[in-house]
């Protein structure tokens, strides 16, 4: 009970703080699975406020060690759950309470010229002095924010893509796309077209039970938040905090929770990196239950025989995917490789991820064609 | 509830006047408006049937007005019950031409569904895939790559995945670069009165339990009707009986992705068994296939077998296949492969054929009693003076043989597939009611 208290004290403080002097914000609202408003701002999760796009009290921001790559989007991810609930720590699958509302921001930083920046430097998408929290409009292109909600029968996903004056998202059950200039940090460009998912799409991921069909929030799991996070009120694991705040009961001993590797944290090993970003990119389809299970290649973060994840796996069904090559992985040899042929197309009948993607990821794909390289071995 | 016709009779009309506009272009008096108003005609009826697919429930109808209707991403339905219909296989198609996202055309996760009396065209990958589901029905669909067979097209036409009573009957799948009618993972299922043309595969039936593949024409593919078995699935399957079909003149170049299992598939095959257990061919018209009329072959032949490629407990072995009462003619004059080519050249000379039947002879001895194999697990054939080409591929084609002897056995009969929802010319409410009565 004392956690809750404690998250109950902290919420005014922190909306004291991330207010200022303003008026203050209606609460979260929390709407039925058949009253979902038509306008992002209604339900006062994450709000743009004063040329700024600001969680509201208790909606607190949370990151992962290794994210989903959607074409280089950054991404701003919170947690909202009703005053007085909880979630219950799981190995897997938090169980969260009814109420529980996840949101994600998907953003890009702002070029010159109505260009889009291609960068992995956060810094100058914050407020000053809110980094982590609070998106400083005038540096960033708002383009939809995702609602992953909890009912009493289950999560429902909703997309709500924002307006080009960035003040209003509005929901688009049909997703959508536009076109847009990519400018990378060396300068090069990129048109893309950058799409929305349907609402279909949504369970395509996030129903990682292809039988079962309920959807489930893949980022926010122990493995993915095991890590620190830099809040408003000092840096603390995420984990945590948000047993500090009343979010998360039964967290085991620290030294029992699993923590996958940041795919980019080259203090961790090839193989810890590359087994990470398969999780997170590829694991939510190709498990045994998932929407590719039929296809016998599991990149979940559970499976241990080297041939389900790839090596020296026939392919089945991967028609264009094959690329002319004979297996997913040949140990020693990206270039024969199927997996990283289709982490590195951008043809929708070839590629993988099949969504939320037409650029290809280059640091994850030499992360990917370096663990091959490094493999010992070949298939004959 | 509103029906997707009705929402759509406005883009319907637009989409008339369009077309009218179209045809007009091409005697010269077009303008860019027309051209504007059918890409929003089009666009309207995506988000329209983006929409409807979403928000469907149990029972509903999304039936689609005649046009052609360009659509730029993957259409997805997860909602059991429904049915989707078109005017026609010719007279609704959606087209993927200018296809931006996703693998599919449309894929579905849903039981009881039924789609019929539409077309699906050139979408960049699968063009019909459902992944799981029970009581399916796919019904006069026309999935087609409209530029004939070229590598670059979408891999699969029609697709069920991992589903439960299948119903496919009076599609027509062409241009596919793997399989045009591709069964996967599936259990009890019927296929028939299709045509499959100008694909790598025109029908295939793959780690599947219980098919009946009848009535159905397979012509100009690389393979005509294909049963196999993959390893490292989930699946094993067995059990298809494949009769009463026209396989011929399956010639055209194999021009499958390499490393796609049926990219081994040579040109001019007519009905390939590859690793499948307990199959039936029987009764088929099957003629001028220039590699062989029939193939059976196991895993190995396919050139991917490794003991590290393929677990441990998969059967590359194909056992107990029945060939009977077909009706052979031409074929084998020219094989697709290097290896078979020298071989014919070799044993049947220059003007001379391959037989009808093409075996790789490789048999398990672990499951041999007195140096035989048991009936029930041989390649049994009874199909007058059609001879079987033993190439023994397991000893370097060192034994080549037609000997008969050894196939001429019978095996115990499959049995019929039958699926309790099916009524040939039944309408979609008729599916629905037995279907409602099953649950």
């Amino acid at each position: 009970m004392r956690k809750l208290v404690w998250g109950a004290v902290l919420a005014p403080i922190l909306a004291l703080t991330l207010q200022g002097c303003d008026a203050p914000r209606e609460q979260v609202t929390f709407f039925e699975r058949d009253a979902v408003p038509e306008k992002l701002s209604a339900w006062h999760l994450v709000e743009a406020i004063d040329g700024e796009l600001s969680p509201n009290a208790g909606v607190t921001p949370y990151d992962l060690n290794t994210a989903l790559f959607s074409d280089y989007a950054h991404k701003l991810r919170t947690v909202w759950m009703p005053a007085g609930k909880s979630a219950k720590y799981a190995k897997e699958d938090f169980d969260y309470p009814v109420g529980t509302v996840l949101t994600k921001t998907f953003y890009y930083p702002k070029g010159k010229n109505g260009t889009i920046l291609r960068t992995d430097d956060y810094s100058n998408d914050y407020v000053p002095g809110a980094a982590g929290e609070r998106l400083q409009l005038a540096n960033v292109r708002l383009m939809e924010t995702r609602i992953l909600v909890k009912r009493a029968d289950g999560w429902q996903a909703l997309p709500y893509v924002w307006n080009k004056e960035q003040t209003e998202a509005t929901l688009q059950i049909a997703g959508d796309a536009s076109r847009m200039k990519m400018v990378s940090e060396s300068g090069d460009s990129d048109d893309f077209t950058y799409v929305v998912p349907d609402r279909n799409q949504c369970a395509g991921c996030h129903a990682d039970n292809h039988s079962k069909k309920a959807l489930h929030p893949l980022g926010p799991r122990a493995r993915h938040l095991n890590k620190d996070y830099t809040y408003g009120t000092g840096t603390q694991n995420q984990l945590l905090h948000w047993q500090q705040i009343g979010y998360l009961t039964g967290l085991p001993e620290f030294a029992e929770i699993p923590r996958d590797a940041d795919y980019a944290d080259i203090s961790a090993s090839l193989d810890e990196r590359a087994r990470a970003y398969l999780d997170i990119n590829c694991g939510h389809c190709h498990n045994p239950s998932g929407p590719a299970g039929y296809s016998g290649l599991d990149l979940y973060h559970e499976e241990t025989v080297a041939r389900r994840y790839g090596v020296c796996k026939p392919p089945i069904a991967a028609g264009t995917g094959s690329g002319d090559h004979l297996f997913d992985i040949v140990p020693g040899q990206p270039g024969q490789s199927i997996i990283p042929f289709r982490v590195g197309s951008t043809n929708p009948g070839a590629m993988m991820p099949e969504l939320g993607r037409t650029l290809v990821h280059e640091k994850g794909l030499a992360l990917l064609r370096d663990w091959i390289a490094s493999m010992p071995g070949s298939c004959s | 509830m509103k029906t997707a016709a009705q929402k759509m009779g406005i883009a319907g009309v637009a989409l008339a006047a369009v077309l009218a506009g179209a045809c007009s272009k091409d005697v010269g008096t077009a303008s860019p408006q027309a051209d504007q108003a059918q890409a929003s005609a089009s666009k309207d009826f995506q988000k329209n049937l983006l929409e409807q697919l979403i928000s469907a429930k149990t029972g509903d109808v999304i039936e689609l007005p005649a046009g052609t209707f360009h659509l730029n991403r993957s259409l997805s339905l997860d909602v059991d019950g429904v049915t989707i219909r078109g005017a026609g296989k010719d007279k609704t198609v959606l087209s993927f031409k200018n296809q931006i996202q996703g693998a599919e055309g449309l894929l579905v996760n849903a039981s009881d569904f039924t789609i019929e009396n539409l077309a699906i065209e050139d979408t960049i990958g699968d063009a019909l895939k459902v992944n799981e589901g029970k009581n399916i029905v796919i019904r006069n669909v026309r999935v087609e790559w409209t530029n004939g067979p070229a590598t670059e097209n979408g891999a699969y036409g029609i697709y069920p995945v991992r589903t439960t009573n299948t119903l496919l009957e009076g599609n027509v799948a062409i241009g596919a670069s793997d399989a045009g009618i591709y069964v996967g993972q599936s259990r009890n299922v019927i296929v028939r009165n299709n045509r499959a043309e100008s694909n790598v595969a025109g029908i295939e039936i793959e780690n599947t339990i219980g098919a009946d593949v009848y009535d159905n024409v397979a012509t100009k593919n690389a393979g005509g009707i294909l049963v196999f078995n993959m390893p490292n699935l989930p699946q094993p399957g067995h059990s298809t009986r494949v009769y009463n079909n026209k396989v011929f003149k399956n010639n055209t170049e194999n021009f499958g992705h390499k490393g796609t299992p049926v990219a081994a598939v040579p040109a001019g095959s007519g009905v390939v068994i590859n690793s499948n257990d307990n199959v039936e061919i029987f009764d088929n018209d099957i003629a001028d296939n220039d590699t062989a009329n029939v193939i059976v072959s196991s895993y190995f032949m396919a050139g991917y077998y490794t003991d590290k490629s393929t677990q441990k407990a998969f059967d590359p072995y194909p056992e107990g296949i029945y060939v009977y009462g077909n009706k052979f003619s031409g074929g084998g004059g020219s094989p697709g492969l290097m290896k078979l080519k020298a071989l014919k050249v070799a044993e049947f000379g220059l003007s001379g054929s391959l037989p009808d039947i093409l075996w790789d002879g490789a048999v398990d001895a672990n499951k041999m009693v007195d140096g035989k194999l048991p009936d029930a697990l041989k390649l049994c054939v009874d199909n007058g003076d059609a001879k079987v080409l033993n190439v023994d591929f397991q000893h370097d084609f060192k034994n080549i043989t037609t000997e008969m002897d050894s196939h001429q056995c019978s095996l115990k009969k499959l049995p019929q597939i039958v699926l309790d929802f099916d009524k040939p010319q039944g309408d979609g409410k008729e599916v629905a009611k037995v279907e409602a009565s099953d649950a």
